[in-house]
């Protein structure tokens, strides 16, 4: 169930270079949210005509929060969000992550993907670890999410962590589990799902893709399906009904 | 306040439909929107068999609208007849199916299947941009738009409705084929050809190079045509392109438009069917006109 809602910013604060973190009070949404699934956020400028998905980082009771990056006109309106302010959501969309009780788990974010690994390392009580990947040691959410897990850190510069990508940070600290959660961009997620088959680790990707009606009625999202879908009856699937999460062997990426 | 119309014999408790495409079979928007309320739902277009649909990305946000490509992606006539259209007749509403199709055999073959169910008007899609065969390719074309319009008029047990394109020299041109070839109905305007470029990947925003324009941007030229194609037709018209609010959609049933269709809107926010229902009310009341139809095309 979705909920169509005019929902109230709490706060906002900017947290590094372009990423803001706003706290939202709503209705339903935030108590109904699990990691993973995301909201349509509507701009109040028409001439912005699609809802912009955001991820659900954290949820607290009926607030939820969003952190996100600042990459056109749409989100810079929401940056300017003060609190009080109403702001038009929908939500939660999507399936999120399943959590697989009783092994060891890897929890993987790249860039913006970083924030839902928040709420999932909340939810998660088996033994994981955290990998973070940034551009650069200017971060975001990994005071936050350390409180949940040991955090193991990548950056594009090596000027913080591993210089690389998130499996050369899994291969340089022996990060070990059975079961992977990813979410970042789509090369990143491509290399996870390499990692996996290669290790034989059950893995888990949010995947991301232009979207316009978000709630899995255009089919512009559509990501391609190892088997023929029993919706779309062809090798596609809804990224924002069916996903955004999916078992790494369900989707060629 | 009489806000019913007739299209072709079907009565339509308010003029106010989806375009096709935007709002899937209605499944999904049901959450939010009450299927009650409108006067029809047009699914998204149907195909006598399942097609993939274009590669992505297959969208583009642009200035007050937006480029698509889909390349209508459709599970095909068979499980759509055993799941949309079953789930459709549970509301009172109109259920007006759109079909596509590459080739003329493709249309007949999924118009004469929808002949036994249970749907009240067919709409024909000669005009999507975003496929290689078919679609637009009857729809740019007088004389082949009178000729699919016969073949489909032939078989069809339902009222049918042709789909026109703007993409043309004339639009009038196309109406009165379709009019000549026996449509009971046109509807208009589809999308519009168009293009972006997105500057960072120095590429197309959208895989299929071109995509249809859609949303606010589009309506002025809509409105025209609408109006053009009412001083060029006997038969109705349903009136589409960036319809985002009652006024809106009063400027098209003003133009010509006996119905009208949101569809774009539907994105930015799912509520604007309802909205503009009302809105429609609200502008009767204020304006004391007690029936819609006497609303349409009274700007000459």
């Amino acid at each position: 169930m979705k909920f169509d809602e005019i929902a109230k910013v709490v706060s906002q604060e900017q947290l590094s270079e372009g990423i803001f973190d706003m706290w939202i009070e709503t209705c339903n949404i935030a108590e109904k949210a699990v990691p993973g699934q995301f909201i349509s956020v509507y701009t109040r400028d028409a001439s912005r005509l699609l809802p912009r998905p955001i991820s659900i980082c954290e949820v607290d009771g009926n607030r939820l929060r969003i952190v996100y990056r600042v990459v056109g006109g749409g989100t810079t309106e929401f940056s300017g969000y003060k609190s009080g302010e109403s702001i038009h959501i929908l939500g939660p969309i999507g399936n999120g992550f399943p959590i697989k009780e009783g092994g060891k788990a890897i929890l993987i974010g790249g860039g913006i993907g970083i924030p839902p690994m928040l709420e999932l390392a909340k939810r998660i009580s088996d033994d994981k670890t955290i990998v973070l990947g940034y551009r650069s040691r200017d971060t975001f959410l990994d005071r936050d999410i350390k409180v949940y897990g040991n955090i193991v850190i990548a950056t594009d510069d090596g000027s913080l962590g591993t210089k690389g990508t998130v499996i050369d940070a899994i291969k340089e600290n022996n990060v070990e589990g059975n079961v992977i959660y990813a979410c970042g961009p789509t090369p990143m997620l491509r290399a996870v799902k390499a990692y996996a088959m290669e290790n034989n680790i059950e893995a888990w990707l949010s995947l991301e893709e232009k979207m316009a009606c978000g709630v899995g009625a255009c089919l512009a999202c559509v990501c391609k399906s190892t088997e023929v879908d029993d919706h779309s009856m062809v090798h596609n699937k809804r990224i924002c009904k069916d996903g955004p999460v999916f078992n790494a062997t369900e989707v060629d990426l | 306040m009489n806000t019913k119309v007739n299209l072709a014999g079907v009565e339509l408790k308010n003029p106010v439909m989806v375009a096709s495409g935007t709002f899937g079979s209605g499944i999904e928007y049901s959450e939010f929107v009450d299927l009650n309320k409108l006067g029809a739902v047009v699914t998204k277009g149907v195909a006598n068999v399942p097609w993939p649909g274009n590669p992505t990305p297959r969208i583009a946000e642009t200035y007050g609208g937006m480029i698509n490509a889909i390349g209508l992606q459709n599970p095909g006539i068979d499980v759509f007849a055993g799941r949309d259209i079953p789930f459709l007749q549970k509301y009172d509403t109109k259920i007006i199916v759109n079909v596509c199709g590459k080739s003329e055999s493709d249309y007949i073959e999924v118009v004469e299947r929808l002949g036994d169910e249970k749907v009240d008007m067919l709409e024909i899609n000669i005009s999507c941009p975003n496929v290689k065969e078919g679609g637009i390719a009857f729809g740019q074309n007088a004389a082949n738009i009178e000729h699919i319009t016969k073949a489909v008029k032939k078989v069809a047990k339902q009222p049918v409705i042709m789909k026109l394109s703007p993409n043309v020299t004339d639009i009038t041109e196309m109406a009165r084929a379709a009019e000549a070839g026996g449509a009971d109905v046109v509807s208009l305007i589809n999308t519009i050809t168009g293009m972006k470029i997105d500057i960072e990947r120095q590429s197309f925003a959208v895989a299929n190079k071109t995509g249809g324009l859609s949303g606010p941007a589009v309506k002025p030229v809509a409105v025209r045509m609408v109006y053009q194609v009412a001083n060029a037709v006997k038969i109705p018209i349903i009136g589409m392109g960036g319809i985002a609010s009652a006024e809106d959609a009063l400027e098209f049933i003003l133009a010509g438009a006996t119905a009208i269709s949101v569809g774009t809107a539907n994105f930015h926010n799912p509520r604007t069917t309802m909205e503009v229902v009302e809105g429609i009310e609200k502008y009767m009341a204020r304006k004391g006109v007690d029936d819609i139809n006497s609303l349409i095309g009274i700007v000459k």
